[in-house]
């Protein structure tokens, strides 16, 4: 019974985590309505920079996060407007096309850089576990998982209470009154796109410190950030978080109960089901 | 008239090819020909019938393994076996399609679900007892046998095979192009709105592109099994074939005849070019091939959206789709 | 980062020349030999398998030298195949089309699987260093050569060590549990486990077999289901960075078994292992075939080992050493009995090798009608102080066996 919520536990844990990489690839979707394919690749880039920065510095990445979240927020921000931009009204699989290219640079360039051997971070607490009760809960994830709420909920506020946040979401629902307005959507977008990438490169950090950072991760990241998205809901923000506590639940107990190397297999099953039956996701608008 | 003269000569030569060239070169141009014949399949479904089938691998693996199966377990030959393999691939993209349609799964989300699907017949086929599962499954290899039923023989054969097939789905699809079937499939890219008012049954129509589509791909994925002898789940089914399946028709020219064709001798060329230069300097850098084929991916969506065949077709005033 | 590989021409050029050099030296009769013999070999030093690739690399590096004191002369092309399965297979056929007369490789089964296929249809033979998965060798092939174990005779030898180590200590588990990677060399071993455990009369119940993806970073769930088992022994097969991150789990979850033993399979031994556990990596168990230290041709390996690579560790690369240079060696002492370079000499000549003078610990080097080399048996080795140690058989131990392994409590990374 104990090993139940211990593995409910866990993936919960790591599901809120996934649910902010996710968060990422929502904002951007839900403003700009360009779909980031190049999400995984971001997000092991900012793994790599955690690593760096750990190794070098000797730095705990839940204290370097948000150096690497400022640094992809710039990144994300210099894509959306130099690369990004022209392609917003064009057909859907130029954008992809784009960001596809945009992706397999970046996951080469990081082989080339850093080789393709995994990257560990260490921290002093990686062997630790809090006990609750009967569970024992990962240290490294309890943390992980803290600073995802965290985030989580400062977005969440910065989308309701600032002025920005306001105007980003006035893009978003109608644009057309959103320029009427005289909002600058130019600006508004690569801020959004800055945002999502930010969001991304947080939700890098915290995960280097339950993966080993390595290229062949990005495709797999860019997957399961879709796969949450998709069940969450492209475009809402609990929706994400939710999804993602959903797949990382689903996958620990799939796992669990059947053989561990099927459970993404789940995932999948779970990706096309909502994709048939109810494409906006469990919490998302329909588009 | 040009457009024949060139596609003729440029036939004639690789025709002639293994005359002039030593194996290696020759395992090079099997290479671009496996791959312009799987972009020219892709290409049905999404340059012609407007799908973004971003799981193209799935049809590949199926064709692949069925076929493979047949012949060690029951000695079918490949040519025989390719029917059977065909006919499943053919029925799962029919299946993924018709899905998709019914619920009406459109753009990005469609070839996300083409995405989840190749994704999830590799995890299934990875757990395949029967089929080898992860570990792989192997041809049996016989010295000495040649048989072009049987697909077994040196790579000459394979090659001409390969040039035989890339040279039959140019020439269907072109084919293909000026039947009805072919001006509904243009007209659905266009506008599918438009075209469903003027009376094209675009559910038909697109269920006719993948069937051709996803039956073409098998057969190259039947190929791919006796060239190799060898699959696994891990590497035919993966998201990483099938982008590289789609690299050499969007830079050759999605919606053209000759594009994919283009596109794999460019990209395959540059990719061992940057090989071999690298191997000259005496530097390993893994990735740097891939790192240069994003760079051409960009470049081209950029500033040649259309693909580099238009480009190339307006230089050597070659008429439309050429 | 960029890493120069040996395969370009200053470096062929070179090695050639050293052995040239070598050959004047007064080992003179090396000079009325045939010309150099080309070998190609395939390794994954980069990828996941990276760790052991570049293990096996360094053996490759030292071996021109080694062999050309012997009186063998070589020239190497070495290549990467990223423990990626097509690029073995191309990267096989690239070797033999730039005039490779034998290949060597390639540590991972499936790799090797593909390059035997293209080195039977080519007629060159390949003489594999590391490969355990038994259906290399039972296809018929006439050009392929193995000597390294099967996974057959891994787990025979492994479970059997097992036995003798429960009696050395005087303790037993109650019931074991099998987890392993996923993949062709785990999927072999859990075939053999299979057909073996109940015929070998061992004295614990095995309650379960768990499979993982090997390349997978999240292993909690898999260590979970080994602590709901209540199994008190764990068999693993591991392969890479996942014998890191699965013994790490087990200390979060604070699991504690008796014992963690490996029939087997890489991992535990890496020196990756021991920078990423520390403290933790001691006493895990891997029963496998290892070298002789005292016999001489050892020491000139691990004398040039530690010339070419100082801060390395002989003791913990010896095993990828010593196979890798082994395969070389096979193969140069039957290009010299054959007296030819022609691919089909020598392998007309491995099959009649006879080899009584190596590194591993085992019988003399021969291969059966398959090309199997059946004289290999297996040691158990523990990690004590980070360093892998022989604690049996009893003739070839240098320390005593600790069993059951003390908790993590009081460990450190």
């Amino acid at each position: 019974m104990a090993v139940y919520l211990d593995i409910l536990a866990s993936g919960v844990l790591t599901g809120l985590v996934y649910g902010l990489m996710a968060l990422g690839l929502s904002v951007i979707f839900g403003v700009v309505r360009v779909v980031n394919f190049a999400h995984g690749e971001l997000t092991v880039a900012a793994m790599y920079m955690a690593w760096v920065l750990a190794s070098t510095l000797g730095a705990d990445p839940l204290l370097t996060l948000p150096v690497i979240a400022a640094a992809l927020f710039a990144v994300g921000y210099a894509l959306q407007r130099f690369l990004v931009e022209p392609f917003i009204g064009r057909p859907e699989h130029e954008q992809f096309m784009l960001l596809l290219a945009v992706a397999i640079i970046v996951l080469n360039g990081l082989l080339l850089v850093f080789g393709p051997d995994a990257r560990h971070v260490k921290v002093d607490y990686a062997y630790d576990s809090f006990e609750l009760g009967p569970m024992l809960l990962d240290t490294v994830r309890v943390y992980a998982a803290a600073a995802a709420i965290v985030l989580a909920g400062g977005l969440y506020l910065f989308f309701r209470f600032t002025d920005l946040g306001t105007a980003i979401r006035a893009c978003a629902d109608n644009l057309l009154g959103a320029q009427v307005v005289g909002l600058d959507v130019r600006r508004l977008y690569a801020l959004t796109f800055g945002l999502g990438c930010a969001l991304v490169g947080a939700s890098g950090t915290l995960l280097v410190l339950m993966r080993d950072a390595t290229p062949q991760l990005a495709i797999q990241l860019t997957l399961m950030a879709f796969i949450v998205v998709i069940i969450g809901g492209l475009g809402s923000m609990a929706g994400a978080l939710v999804g993602g506590v959903l797949i990382g639940v689903s996958e620990a107990l799939a796992g669990f109960l059947l053989t561990p190397s099927l459970k993404s297999l789940f995932s999948y099953g779970l990706l096309i089901l909502v994709l048939l039956l109810r494409p906006e996701g469990l919490m998302g608008r329909r588009a | 008239m040009r457009a024949r003269l060139l596609l003729g000569g440029l036939f004639a030569l690789l025709v002639l090819a293994p005359l002039g060239v030593g194996a290696y070169p020759l395992a090079v141009l099997i290479l671009i020909l496996h791959y312009a014949y799987l972009g020219i399949a892709w290409n049905v479904m999404m340059g012609f019938a407007g799908l973004l089938s971003l799981g193209h691998a799935l049809y590949v693996g199926l064709g692949a393994y069925v076929a493979a199966a047949l012949y060690a377990s029951f000695g079918v030959p490949a040519l025989i076996g390719a029917i059977p393999a065909a006919i499943v691939a053919t029925l799962a993209g029919l299946a993924i399609g018709a899905l998709g349609f019914r619920f009406r799964v459109n753009g990005v989300y469609f070839a996300l679900l083409t995405i989840a699907f190749a994704e999830f017949t590799r995890i299934l086929f990875d757990h395949m007892e029967w089929t080898g599962g992860s570990s792989g499954f192997f041809l049996p290899v016989e010295h000495g046998q040649v048989s072009l039923v049987a697909l077994r023989g040196p790579p000459v054969l394979f090659y001409y095979v390969a040039l035989g097939l890339a040279a039959a789905a140019f020439l269907l699809a072109r084919g293909l192009m000026r039947t009805r079937l072919g001006y509904a499939w243009l007209a659905i890219r266009e506008d599918p709105e438009a075209a469903a008012a003027a009376g094209v049954d675009v559910f038909r129509a697109r269920m006719a592109a993948v069937a051709v589509s996803s039956a073409l791909t098998s057969l190259g994925g039947v190929f791919y099994a006796f060239y190799y002898n060898n699959m696994y789940p891990e590497q035919i089914f993966s998201m990483a074939r099938s982008i590289e399946i789609i690299l050499a028709p969007i830079i050759g020219g999605m919606g053209t005849l000759f594009g994919p064709v283009l596109g794999s001798f460019v990209l395959t060329l540059l990719g061992e070019g940057t090989t071999a230069l690298l191997e000259h300097l005496g530097l390993a850098a893994p990735g740097a091939k891939q790192v240069i084929y994003g760079v051409a991916l960009l470049v081209i969506v950029m500033l040649k959206p259309a693909g580099l065949w238009p480009w190339l077709a307006q230089r050597l005033r070659i008429g439309r789709d050429g | 980062m960029t890493q120069r590989i040996r395969s370009s021409r200053r470096q062929l050029i070179q090695g050639a020349a050293a052995a040239g050099l070598a050959a004047t030296l007064p080992l003179g009769a090396a000079r009325a030999q045939a010309p150099a013999l080309k070998i190609g070999v395939i390794l994954p030093r980069s990828g996941y398998l990276a760790p052991a690739g570049q293990s096996c690399q360094r053996g490759v590096d030292i071996a021109p030298q080694v062999l050309s004191d012997l009186g063998h002369r070589v020239e190497v092309v070495s290549v990467d195949f990223e423990s990626n399965v097509d690029l073995a297979r191309t990267q096989a056929e690239k070797l033999i089309a730039d005039g490779a007369q034998v290949l060597v490789g390639a540590f991972d089964s499936g790799g090797t699987s593909a390059i035997a296929q293209v080195c039977e249809q080519k007629a060159v033979p390949l003489v594999i260093n590391v490969a355990a998965a038994p259906q290399i060798t039972e296809q018929g092939f006439k050009y392929v050569f193995r000597n390294f174990p099967t996974s057959v005779m891994l787990v025979r030898n492994g479970l059997s060590l097992m036995k003798e180590m429960f009696k050395a200590t005087n303790v037993t588990p109650k019931s074991g549990i099998f987890i392993h990677a996923n993949d062709t060399f785990g999927q072999a071993n859990r075939g053999a486990i299979d057909r073996l455990f109940p015929t070998l009369d061992m004295p614990f119940k095995l309650v379960d077999s768990i499979a993982y993806d090997p390349k997978a970073q999240d292993l909690s769930v898999e260590v979970a289901k080994c602590k709901a088992s209540g199994a008190d022994f764990v068999i693993v097969t591991t392969r890479a960075g996942d014998a890191i991150r699965l013994i790490r789990e087990m200390v979060k979850q604070r699991y504690e078994p008796k014992g963690i033993v490996s029939p087997g399979s890489p991992g535990m031994y890496d020196q990756e292992f021991y920078d990423g556990l520390g403290g933790y990596s001691d006493y895990t168990i891997t029963n496998l075939p290892w070298p002789n230290f005292n016999a001489p041709i050892t020491k000139r390996l691990g004398d040039a080992f530690a010339k070419r690579f100082p801060q390395g560790r002989f003791g913990v690369d010896a095993f990828n050493v010593g196979f890798t240079f082994e395969a070389m060696l096979v193969a140069a002492d039957a290009a010299k009995r054959a007296g030819s370079r022609d691919p089909r000499a020598i392998a007309e000549a491995l099959r009649s090798t006879d080899i009584a003078d190596h590194v591993m610990t085992g019988g003399t080097i021969t291969f059966d009608a398959k090309g199997q080399n059946n004289n290999i048996g297996s040691a158990t080795v523990q990690n004590l102080k980070k360093t892998p140690t022989v604690v049996l058989p009893r003739e070839a131990a240098t320390a005593k066996p600790v069993f059951p392994m003390p908790g993590w409590r009081g460990r450190s990374a």
